[in-house]
């Protein structure tokens, strides 16, 4: 029988002739080549021949997190506030597994990570060997894409394919397990200067038509009650700029979710800032009254929508967004887009100018939103003692505005987004989709290590930050100047929020301190664990306010200190975040008290 | 409803984990699943069938179309493409009952592909209809085995594109 094959005659790649030297090497002149300056790596027996190559480096800096999952998060702070791919390194088996989180996480945030692992020599993998995982395996549903290296060879294009593909299009993670024999196999790495030819990926990234943007356009004129939701695609694409322009063009108000804090200052007129379950008033109700509601590089996301049915029923929907499978994939989209977002933002505001664009009059549109804004702002009650929301709005006037925020999960994650005001993309930095407890502080050392410009500083619950906790000898030993603001409540706030809600306030396993005497600000004998003794332990500078008169002092304490430094704050328990909408329901039946 | 969705993959270890795995995921069962090379080299043709409502396997279809080794992704509509399966039964046939077996073969366009003393193995291709008519039709006989592919299905026409 005859059987033809056709067989693609790849050109020959462009690139450079290594010398002879071991897979580890290769791999790490290959994470040069990229431009990489730091990765977060935490050694083991499948990963050790990476770290004696990475010892001989001199552009990377090393650093050793006290557990992988504070590396992960590391590297994930530093991609959110760079762009660039973060990169962490662990061990097989349990150094994977431990990884397994921080991948998750970059998943569902659109991050750029590389996640590189050791691997047990190929002759072992599938006999049980041991710190033996099949990493490959258990990785697959959370990353963009990943690699099993089977051949050294393979290496420098790997890395080139991988970095290239967490940073374009929508960014994620990408997975490198490298067993150890490849990491010691000696050969001569070619590195490839450019991408190879990838079938399944396009290198360029889509673009809207004029057609199809002139139909926005048109539509926008004959809006009556628009608006413009944004997210967190806006700042992978650094649209920013482009967002603003745009707004001013065509008048539109914006809105945005947790992602996107940053993309839009919430003291421009245009501005109902964030939205979803904890988020304002204005901007729930604009969503759910609106006739047209363009979205530009946000998903939709159950704690945006509340109730899908109930959600923004009278509206048009046009969604742009770079990755097409977000189109109608929890609201129908009348109007899908696919398109890289910078470019669709610029040519409006190009088309605009072309076709001489009409303003529609919304003047009517903003007296009601207006009349929100002013008459349901976030608020607070000042009581006897501190409260999260107070602290948060201190540390925002003392520095500022202009620190980097990450946060742990929880009420103080929302009282981070309410209270500080957030001007500038990547400067709030927190686990938005995967809701990662004890991401805080480890993402903080990431960031401080990219931006140490930047003040930065970790405002965290009892509950996450000691989950992490950790960290604190990384920041001290590799002299990160990395903060926490501990917001300290003894409790896990947001399940005692709505156990308080929903279900009679019976605590299901939420105290964190001794259930016979419940530490607090009227019982501070009680507080547990002791935080301050914890962190002169590791040798970082703490110090423990519960009194209003000192709270000032302590955070410019904190700020003004050169080094780590926790400042923990004992906070009520019985605060609840609010605006709040319950799940399941829909923005007109938002709480506000 | 019965959906078929071909997909054009890079012939990579771990391709068909990522796929099905974005099936199970979802609480999709498959019905059937075959894969084999093409006739360019390095690729792969996937096809599975499974039922789904349609707007769930639309989400999920997408979700495939992301996978950085998937090349090229169809969901086929009723008449759109062409489908075949493959049985190969073994069924008790003695010197009685050969004769009869043979002739429902022949009705199906079946083959007789080895035989003993005491059963038959019995080749069928055609689309999922068929091969049922024809089991139903050989079931009495008493079946020892049976192996059967998935279908493998291709558009109708010119390549499109």
């Amino acid at each position: 029988m005859n059987t033809q094959t056709i067989k693609e005659e790849q050109p020959l790649p462009e690139g450079e002739q290594g010398s002879a030297m071991n897979g580890a090497d290769a791999l790490v002149a290959s994470l040069e080549r990229e431009g990489v300056e730091v990765v977060f790596a935490y050694p083991g027996g499948a990963s050790m021949e990476l770290h004696q190559s990475l010892t001989r480096s001199k552009s990377i800096r090393t650093i050793l997190p006290r557990q992988e999952q504070g590396g992960g998060f590391m590297a994930h702070g530093y991609a959110r506030a760079t762009g660039k791919a973060g990169v962490c390194m662990a061990t097989s088996g349990p150094g994977a597994t431990n990884l397994v989180t921080c991948i998750a996480d970059a998943y569902m945030d659109s991050i750029p990570l590389i996640a590189i692992t050791g691997q047990v020599y190929q002759q072992f993998i599938g006999k049980s060997a041991f710190q033996e995982t099949d990493f490959f395996g258990m990785t697959l549903p959370v990353v963009k894409h990943s690699y099993l290296v089977l051949d050294a060879e393979d290496l420098p294009r790997v890395v080139k394919e991988a970095f290239y593909l967490a940073e374009s299009g929508r960014p994620g993670p990408v997975v490198i397990d490298i067993p150890k024999d490849v990491q010691q196999a000696v050969f001569e790495p070619f590195f490839p200067a450019e991408v190879g030819d990838i079938p399944g990926y396009k290198l360029d990234l889509p673009k809207a038509s004029d057609d199809e943007l002139t139909e926005v356009l048109r539509l926008i004129t004959e809006a009556k009650k628009p608006v413009l939701y944004t997210g967190g695609g806006i700042i992978s694409a650094d649209a920013h700029e482009e967002l603003k322009e745009f707004a001013e063009v065509t008048g539109l108000p914006v809105t945005h979710t947790l992602m996107g804090l940053g993309v839009f200052d919430p003291a421009h007129p245009q501005s109902l800032y964030w939205y979803g379950m904890h988020g304002t008033v204005a901007g729930n109700w604009a969503v759910c009254e609106s006739d047209l509601l363009l979205c530009a590089g946000a998903r939709f996301d159950d704690r945006i929508t509340g109730k899908v049915d109930k959600y923004a029923q009278e509206a048009y929907v046009i969604h742009f967004d770079v990755d097409k499978s977000e189109h109608s994939k929890n609201v129908h989209a009348h109007f899908p887009i696919r398109t890289d977002i910078k470019y669709a933002l610029k040519r409006l505001c190009e088309l605009a100018k072309e076709q001489g664009f009409q303003k529609p009059d919304l003047t009517e549109w903003f007296t009601s939103l207006d009349k929100w804004k002013e008459e349901q702002p976030f608020h607070y009650t000042k009581g006897e003692h501190i409260t999260s929301q107070e602290a948060v709005e201190a540390l925002y006037e003392e520095s500022k505005g202009e620190a980097i925020i990450t946060t742990g999960v929880g009420q103080h994650q929302m009282w981070a987004a309410q209270y500080y005001k957030f001007k500038e993309p990547r400067t709030y930095i927190s686990s938005l989709g995967l809701g990662t407890m004890g991401f805080g502080y480890p993402a903080a050392i990431g960031v401080k290590v990219a931006r140490p410009d930047k003040e930065v500083i970790d405002i965290d619950g009892d509950g996450s930050f000691l989950m992490n906790v950790q960290e604190l000898a990384t920041a001290k030993i590799e002299k990160i100047n990395a903060k926490c603001l501990l917001l300290n409540n003894q409790h896990l706030g947001m399940v005692v929020q709505w156990e308080d809600r929903f279900y009679e306030s019976v605590r299901g396993h939420t105290i964190l301190c001794d259930l016979e005497n419940i530490g607090g600000p009227d019982n501070l004998d009680a507080i547990y664990p002791d935080f301050i003794t914890m962190a002169a332990g590791f040798g970082v500078k703490a110090r423990r306010i519960s009194k209003r008169e000192d709270l000032r002092d302590g955070i410019r304490e904190m700020l003004e200190a050169d080094e780590p430094y926790l400042l923990e704050i004992i906070v009520p328990y019985t605060e609840h975040v609010l605006p709040m909408i319950p799940q399941g329901k829909s923005a007109k039946e938002i709480l506000t008290d | 409803m019965r959906h078929v969705i071909s997909i054009l993959v890079e012939n990579k270890f771990g391709v068909l984990a990522r796929i099905t795995g974005l099936f199970s995921g979802r609480g999709f069962n498959i019905d059937t699943l075959n894969v084999g090379p093409t006739h360019v080299e390095g690729r792969s043709r996937i096809t599975a069938t499974l039922k789904g409502d349609d707007k769930s396997l639309d989400q999920c279809v997408k979700q495939l179309d992301k996978l950085i080794d998937v090349i090229d992704i169809q969901n086929f509509v009723e008449g759109e493409a062409v489908g075949r399966e493959l049985v190969v039964v073994k069924v008790n046939a003695d010197s009685r009952s050969r004769p009869e077996i043979t002739q429902i073969c022949d009705i199906f366009r079946g083959k007789i592909i080895d035989v003993s003393t005491d059963s038959l193995i019995v080749e069928v291709t055609g689309n999922e209809s068929k091969l049922q008519a024809f089991l139903e039709l050989i079931a009495p006989f008493g079946v020892l085995e049976q192996a059967r592919t998935g279908t493998v299905s291709i558009r109708r026409g010119k390549l499109y594109n």
